[in-house]
């Protein structure tokens, strides 16, 4: 049964019925309250919380979004009761830690990750396709760079006790969630305000973690495996979900073409374009996008557990230094065109440069 | 039998490895591939399937071992 499973999930049907099944629950978040285009959204979800614990002072996006640690949990339990549970750590995690913040940063220039902007373009943002170009320029010299010999070295089997620190921590954050101590801050108005009941967006994390676990799920990965081999597996799990996502979203009269003053998205290209670069650049070289990442880190994989750490404090970093991309706003009639401030604009250029750099030094030969 | 240990390694870098391995196999010559995680063992076998090779999987302490033949 386990093994007929496996290979079910492992087989082009398997995906598909993965990234239909995100693409409808994401949809059906966005219905019972979390904010437009943004059902499933790793890098909003963790800047939610970064803002929930504190680590940020912007008020409008603070919420311990259940569904983050339903993902860990969820693909937790996928690789216990699959026997895939392995504790291992090692492969540069200092390395892997910035590439998360750069990551982040890149991902809130744009405002979103390239899970949300799926579901922009599934809600007619269009703006979604200049971001999503931008992820495949990304990805495509990150690419280049694993041709040549990019490698962050291996990893090594470690205590089973270093695997269990993140699935463990987000257990506690989902325990604060239901508890809602004091000190724990919630948005009052703005995207943090808006969100699903918390024990539908847990379900709803918990199915998304269980099923990406199973079928290796990943939106980077999924163009670079086209990239790099032609390899269209993982892209017919993405196309479903983008594909599902729209049919509901225009059964439930969510879709609404357009390119200015979007939901909780702004118009300037070419920070929607640059920001995304850089966050497809930094996934590539980490080996895994946003979501992946959290889904690895349930397993047992300490390093991408140090990505994600890196993921939530790049959010932290984005607020406190005004580094985040601004939606579009339309004041008396007037459009103001959104974007990230020049403080930004030079974070996502030295992002870019660190992982540029990163792409040339960190080189290992091998022989064929 | 020419081998090569993608034990460790962050995708898609045993694919990498895989790739360039096989390209250089002369034909009718053997290859095993060492991989750690099963994510590893699907995409190598997915690759190596996809360049046409019979694969054979054997489970070893810790991890997975593909021994694959360049028709």
């Amino acid at each position: 049964m386990r093994d007929a499973l496996t290979r079910f999930f492992a087989s082009r049907g398997g995906i598909i019925l993965a990234g239909g099944i995100i693409g409808l629950v994401a949809a059906l978040l966005q219905k019972l309250g979390n904010p437009p285009n943004m059902g499933i959204c790793v890098a909003c979800f963790g800047r939610d919380i970064a803002g929930a614990l504190g680590l940020h002072r912007a008020a409008v996006v603070q919420y311990l979004r259940p569904e983050i640690p339903g993902f860990v949990l969820g693909s937790c339990l996928a690789a216990l009761l699959f026997r895939e549970f392995r504790a291992r750590t090692g492969s540069a995690p200092v390395v892997r830690y910035f590439l998360g913040v750069f990551a982040m940063i890149g991902a809130l220039a744009f405002l979103g990750c390239p899970w949300r902007a799926l579901l922009r373009l599934a809600g007619g943002d269009l703006n979604a396709i200049v971001g999503l170009l931008g992820l495949g320029v990304g990805i495509s010299v990150g690419v280049a760079f694993l041709k040549r010999g990019y490698s962050l070295g291996r990893t090594h089997p470690a205590r089973t006790a270093v695997g269990w620190i993140l699935p463990v921590t987000m257990l506690g954050l989902l325990i604060m969630a239901a508890a809602r101590p004091s000190y724990l801050l919630a948005s009052v108005k703005g995207p943090g305000a808006m969100h699903a009941p918390l024990l539908l967006s847990l379900l709803a994390g918990l199915l998304i973690g269980f099923l990406a676990q199973r079928t290796r799920f990943c939106t980077m990965g999924s163009i670079r495996d086209v990239i790099l081999a032609r390899d269209v597996h993982l892209i017919t799990g993405v196309a479903a979900l983008v594909v599902v996502a729209f049919v509901v979203n225009l059964v439930l009269g969510a879709f609404r073409i357009g390119i200015t003053a979007t939901p909780v998205g702004h118009s300037a290209h070419v920070w929607n374009f640059l920001g995304m670069a850089l966050a497809g650049l930094a996934f590539a070289l980490a080996g895994g996008c946003p979501g992946r990442q959290f889904f690895l880190a349930g397993e047992g994989d300490a390093d991408a557990g140090v990505f994600v750490i890196g993921l939530i404090t790049g959010a932290a970093f984005a607020h406190n230094f005004g580094l985040a991309g601004k939606p579009d706003q339309i004041i008396e009639g007037v459009l103001h065109v959104g974007g990230p401030a020049w403080n930004g604009q030079i974070a996502v250029l030295l992002g870019i440069t660190f992982c540029l750099v990163l792409g040339f030094a960190m080189r290992e030969r091998w022989d064929a | 039998m020419k081998s090569v240990d993608a034990r460790g390694l962050s995708c898609p870098e045993p694919v990498l490895r895989t790739r360039a391995a096989l390209a250089a196999l002369p034909r009718g010559e053997q290859l095993e591939v060492l991989v750690e995680t099963a994510t590893s063992r699907e995409n190598v076998l997915r690759t190596a399937r996809s360049m046409g090779c019979e694969v054979r999987i054997e489970d070893v302490g810790g991890g997975f071992r593909l021994i694959m033949e360049r028709p």
